[in-house]
């Protein structure tokens, strides 16, 4: 399994490579552009000299290599300095810098990990909380009221997108009760029980809306998996040498049904990172998600093609931990 | 499941309208008011982002010499008086322009403001290889140079009728020179610290900035009248969409003022009526309208298509069919359900101000399908066995694109059918705006491509004179592959006549002599069929009813005159 | 789409399939597959959902036959009627109709797409996850994909050849295609590593040691082996994935990449109505509803799918 690993981590080098020249090439045919936003006031010519300022001009793959000079030693060798205090070179190094915001990108990255990290990965804790024990107990009571009134909630919460009840959610709970604010203040910082309980209002609307919908996926999985295995040998065989149903369920066969839900979570978590679009925007949480969504509306290529690296770098590493865990659940799966 | 988180919001235009009321009280007792615009703003510095976000974004802290107000009046905001050739301060020869500061003026970090500054931000932005995005304000300008301490001269390459470019409106406001003096030409965009946080002479100055995300601004201490702002602090979020930012003032109450409210009327009358706040607007020269394309758009030309040398377009170059076409318009019902009051009818391209405005073709105000049909009947175009027109083979079926937005779907609808009544087939296409309005020369899709027969979009000019304005329509502004498709003259309208007239205007000095001559410019655009005007279009913002001390302004930054802005007791 | 719907009823209640099942003792297996598919009551149910809303979606326009995208400003944002049963949107058109045509589209996209996306994404799990050799190159292509940034993607495939397929196809097919070929080759990856993280587990088990070591080759482990036993993470992939491709095809929509927008679809008329939602809540209410059932009633075919091809339930 060791070796296994560090095979697969070096063989992720060139993978993000290719990965990292396909994306540039993607976002360089695409016809979205720089100037697209700016009032039709500003004339042609104009536009024209903002590309080429914006380095537009330049052939295809020197705009690549300086992105990769500037992405996989500038920035590293920058975040080195800061740590360390030392000085390298002469520290005037050419940063990724943001077509929009003319900042380094790196720190607008920086800037909205808070947020993300917390409404979209507690909605990921939140959906993970719920799904597995309705998908356990849907399975082993198949069928059952439970089974159906849980499938009948998944299925109306995954048929209807994130846009729709968010929507729903502020109107009940922002504009007829009052109780919850409709917009997330990315300004607030928490430092007495106020701000605290101010802090947890205005995430529990996100949250709930994108965990109730990584819910109703997860549970599914969850439950169909659970199904295959209650039908296994071992499962009989485990009953008829008398062990209790907590101990069969909660040992051997929830143990045996991770492997589906293992892949489904490592998807799904690189897109924590990712945030969420649809409920970002609805929320105003402005945090990873509408930062890409903003930045490929406006044909920001340097925010875009270094916020999707960074995506596809966690993509290779969680479906590299996805792949070490099938292992470690199974070990009769072997790779080497 | 990755693909659906794509969904978004589109982008589109606006601003705001309002009522005034006095402001009494000292600097900073009313306490925060919350200010939401839909589309964030990227950064402070108005020479490197246009966008109307940004120029408004940071008009709180940066201010012009002179403004425009409310009416569209310009007024003197830094300086003593506006420079006129009555006054002196232009010269006889229309050659330069004197511009005076007022004495004791101060940057936000208790420094003076001298006509350095002035000279630097000229500078600053003629710079080459600064990328500045607002050159077009400094077009054909000589020198800039400080007299005095306090005086201002530029001098322009060419006789300017009207000189108010430089320095003048939101878009051109004065930087200081002390805090920029590192960052000209190709070091401009690397200031990040100057740029989200410029030093000015406005009420407020920059207290925490997150790019694309929220502005909170404080009092400015310096501030020229001691007893202004009445608000001590201002945020600004940003993001989401233009319904949502219309809730949180109208239902919700969380903010104050929303910008840009680009929404269904009756939406908005549903919110207005919870009584927390109202709906302002206010119409500047923004015009919806049809761009019509005067050459042939057919696929088959391969690279000649909708380029004058592919030839003209099979009918559309029939003033008559045009005219059917805008004529079988109802634009009352376009209004009634897109705009509200956030849109009039009009029937020219160049609406305002009331000066400009022309009255040569109010026929199209009312719809007359019977009319419209009576044309197309008499050039000799029949209707065929499926309903539609057709003349020597030729079918009246258009392609008819616009920017990816609810509004304008809903607009397509209704004249697609209003057509259809006129026996003219229509395909509908929508496009990104990002890609719709960026230009790039190898997208098809691009507004100033035109592989349509018709194309619908909003413009307008900044300021009052529409001399720049009128001019993209000049044969020498079509776009075409020999001058990589920039141009503004999209319906590629070609008119001796038109460009003489032009170039007539750039050397006429008197208002009423030009607004004379930049009508006659409209009707002719009007007459040949090259552009059908729809609806003048307003800014609309939503405030809450306890803002006062607010007037709505079109013509220059909606929030122009937050330092009046207070609240209610 | 037809032949779609009689092919998969679903069961919720399985109590009553082992006296059925063992009725039929002695015939072919996919008698034993109908026969146990039969007896689920959930999948008879939803098969019964999903035929009687293709038949609302393919018929009904014929009883109703108000044209969807006829505008009556005047009869604006109405609730409902005997003249609109459904109410209008906020631009005078019949909610009914467009409801009726927006499903046609809709279950069409919704159920090719699922079906591309699905078949390419068990292809490629399988294939990765059986072969070992060629493991490697295959989840280095999805990762690939998962990383690709969509909306650029999207604006470049739809530059490149939606000229071509209009003139190939005619606007509308011509744009059908593009789309389910879109959202197909844009969500086959979840099914892909999940087909394939069942298989690693699968392959090392017993009964396909077994097999391979009698010399059977490997098509036939991966058909009579491998395949019925992964055939859960799949159906549950199949059920989202109609979902999925409804949804998806109205975010197209909305930027600008799908369908014109005078062609109604049920994603598209449920994100147009959502600001309508305190106005006029049919406008959310039907799409809505009518995407719900199409995927519930998917869901439960599914599920006696699944029930009646696994052997050992069919045993019972």
């Amino acid at each position: 399994m060791l070796t296994y690993t560090i095979r697969r981590l070096a063989f992720a080098v060139p993978t993000l490579l290719v990965i990292s020249f396909l994306i540039f090439g993607i976002l360089d045919l695409a016809p979205s552009d720089p100037t697209a936003q700016l009032p039709l006031t500003i004339p042609p010519e104009v536009r024209e000299k903002i590309r080429l300022s914006l380095g537009l001009g330049d052939p295809f793959i020197v705009r690549y290599f300086k992105w990769l000079v500037q992405f996989m030693v500038n920035e590293p060798l920058n975040i080195l300095e800061q740590w360390t205090g030392w000085t390298i070179g002469d520290g005037e190094r050419l940063r990724v810098l943001s077509w929009q915001t003319r900042s380094p990108v790196v720190d607008l990255i920086v800037q909205r990990m808070p947020q993300t990290l917390w409404v979209v990965g507690m909605s990921y804790v939140v959906g993970i909380v719920i799904a597995i024990p309705i998908g356990v107990i849907s399975a082993y009571r198949q069928y059952s009221w439970f089974d159906q009134f849980g499938t009948l909630f998944s299925m109306v919460g995954f048929s209807i997108p994130t846009f729709f009840t968010g929507l729903l959610f502020i109107v009940i709970f922002s504009v007829t009760l009052g109780w919850l604010p409709s917009i997330y203040d990315t300004t607030l910082v928490v430092e007495d029980w106020d701000s605290f309980v101010a802090q947890v209002k205005q995430m529990i609307m996100p949250t709930m809306v994108l965990g109730l919908y990584n819910a109703s996926q997860l549970s599914r999985f969850m439950r169909a998996s659970v199904l295959d295995n209650l039908n296994q040998d071992y499962v009989r065989t485990a009953r008829a040498k008398g062990m209790t149903e907590k101990v069969v369920l909660l040992i051997h066969v929830l143990r045996n049904s991770m492997i589906p839900v293992v892949t489904v979570i490592a998807l799904n978590l690189p897109q924590v990172f990712g945030g969420a679009i649809i409920t970002e925007q609805i929320f105003r949480v402005n945090g990873l998600g509408q930062l890409l969504i903003g930045a490929i509306e406006g044909g920001d290529i340097p925010t875009v093609q270094t916020l999707t690296f960074i995506f596809a770098v966690l993509i290779v590493v969680f479906n590299l931990i996805a792949d070490v865990l099938y292992g470690i659940l199974d070990p009769r799966i072997r790779y080497d | 499941m990755r693909l659906r988180n794509l969904l978004s919001a589109t982008a589109a235009a606006a601003a705001l309208g309002a009522l005034a009321g006095p402001a009494l009280a000292e600097r900073g007792a009313d306490g925060q008011v919350n200010i939401i615009y839909w589309q964030a703003v990227s950064i402070l510095n108005p020479y490197l982002s246009g966008g109307t976000k940004d120029v408004e974004g940071a008009s709180l802290v940066l201010e012009p010499l002179a403004r425009y107000d409310e009416t569209g009046t310009m007024v003197p905001w830094l300086v003593e008086e506006i420079p006129t050739v009555e006054n002196g301060g232009v010269s006889e020869d229309l050659m330069s322009i004197t511009w005076k500061l007022k004495p004791g003026l101060k940057w936000s970090d208790g420094s003076d403001v001298t006509a350095a500054d002035a000279v630097f931000t000229a500078d600053y932005c003629m710079d080459e290889t600064g990328g500045c995005q607002q050159v077009a304000n400094y077009a054909d300008v000589a020198s800039v140079e400080a007299v005095d301490d306090l005086t201002i001269k530029i001098t322009f390459t060419v006789p300017k009728p009207v000189p108010y470019g430089p320095f003048v409106g939101a878009q051109s406001p004065i930087l200081q020179a002390a805090q920029f003096a590192d960052c000209k030409g190709a070091k401009a965009p690397e200031c990040t610290d100057a740029n989200f946080g410029p030093i000015g002479t406005g009420p407020y100055v920059v207290a925490e900035f997150k790019p694309n995300d929220v502005v909170v601004y404080e009092a400015n201490p310096h501030y020229r009248e001691a007893d202004k702002p009445a608000f001590g602090s201002v945020l600004l979020k940003g993001g989401g969409d233009a319904v949502s930012a219309a809730r949180s003032v109208m239902e919700t109450g969380e903010f104050d003022y929303a910008w840009n409210m680009q929404v269904e009327p009756e939406i908005l009358a549903q919110m207005e009526a919870r009584g927390i706040g109202k709906v302002i607007s206010a119409y500047g020269t923004s015009v919806e309208r049809f761009e019509v394309n005067m050459t042939n758009p057919d696929p088959d030309l391969g690279d000649l298509r909708s380029t004058v040398e592919g030839g003209p377009h099979p009918f559309l170059t029939d003033p008559k069919v045009t005219r059917a076409l805008s004529m079988a318009i109802d634009r009352e019902i376009l209004v009634e359900a897109g705009y509200g009051a956030a849109g009039q009818v009009t029937c020219n391209v160049l609406p305002a101000p009331d000066l400009f405005n022309s009255t040569a073709n109010d026929w199209c105000k009312t719809p007359d399908v019977d009319g419209a049909n009576a044309l197309l009947d008499e050039a000799g175009w029949v209707v065929g066995s499926d309903g539609v027109r057709e003349k020597d083979g030729v079918k009246l079926s258009l392609l008819y694109q616009t920017s990816t937005n609810s509004v304008r779907q809903g607009t397509q609808a209704l004249i697609k059918q209003m057509w259809q009544e006129i026996g003219v087939e229509t395909e509908l296409r929508n496009i990104s705006g990002s890609v719709f309005f960026g230009g790039d020369p190898s997208s098809p899709d691009t507004f100033q491509k035109l592989y349509a027969d018709v194309e619908m979009f909003t413009n307008n000019f900044d300021g009052t004179d529409p001399e720049k304005y009128m001019a993209n329509w000049r044969c020498s502004e079509i776009p075409s592959p020999k001058n990589n498709w920039l141009g503004g003259n999209n319906p590629r309208f070609c008119s001796e006549e038109y460009d003489a007239l032009v170039q007539t205007l750039a050397g006429t000095a008197k208002i009423e002599e030009r607004a004379e001559i930049a009508k006659q410019l409209n009707d002719m655009l009007m007459e040949s069929g090259a552009i059908i005007p729809l609806i003048h279009r307003g800014r609309v913002a939503a405030m809450a009813n306890t803002i006062e001390g607010h007037a709505m302004n079109p013509w220059d930054s909606e929030l122009w005159d937050i330092a009046s802005w207070s609240r209610a007791k | 789409m037809t032949d779609a719907a009689a092919v998969r009823p679903d069961a919720d209640a399985a109590a009553a399939a082992d006296a059925a099942a063992a009725k039929r003792r002695h015939s072919s297996p996919w008698r034993d597959v109908w026969a146990q598919f039969s007896s689920h009551r959930g999948a008879l149910a939803g098969a019964a959902v999903f035929a009687f809303m293709l038949l609302v979606v393919l018929v009904g326009p014929f009883i109703h036959d108000v044209d969807p995208q006829k505008l009556d400003i005047r009869a604006k944002n109405q609730f409902m009627s005997w003249e609109h049963p459904l109410g209008t949107d906020n631009l005078g058109r019949d909610m009914l109709a467009q409801v009726m045509a927006g499903g046609q589209v809709s279950l069409a996209v919704g159920v090719t797409a699922m079906l591309l996306s699905v078949l390419l994404g068990t292809a490629i799990g399988v294939t990765a996850g059986f072969s070992r050799r060629l493991d490697g190159p295959m989840m280095r292509l999805t990762d690939l994909f998962l990383a690709l940034p969509l909306l650029p993607l999207l604006l470049v495939i739809i530059m490149l050849f939606r000229d071509t397929l209009r003139q190939a196809f005619g606007p509308e097919s011509g744009i059908f295609i593009l789309i389910v070929f879109v959202i197909g080759i844009t969500s086959w990856m979840q099914t892909a590593r999940i087909v394939r993280g069942d298989v690693l587990a699968l392959k090392e088990r017993e009964f396909v040691l077994a097999a391979r070591s009698v010399g059977a080759p490997g098509r036939r482990i991966i058909t009579r082996h491998i395949l019925p036993n992964v055939l859960s993470p799949i159906m549950v992939s199949a059920t989202l994935g109609v979902a999925n491709a409804i949804i998806t095809e109205s975010a197209l929509s909305f930027l600008g990449l799908g369908f014109p927008s005078d062609f109604p679809t049920w994603g598209r008329l449920l994100y147009d109505g959502a600001n309508f939602m305190t106005l006029t809540p049919d406008r959310v209410i039907w799409p809505g509803l009518a995407i719900s059932l199409t995927v519930l009633s998917v869901n439960y075919i599914g599920d006696g799918l699944r029930d009646a091809l696994d052997p050992r339930i069919r045993g019972r």
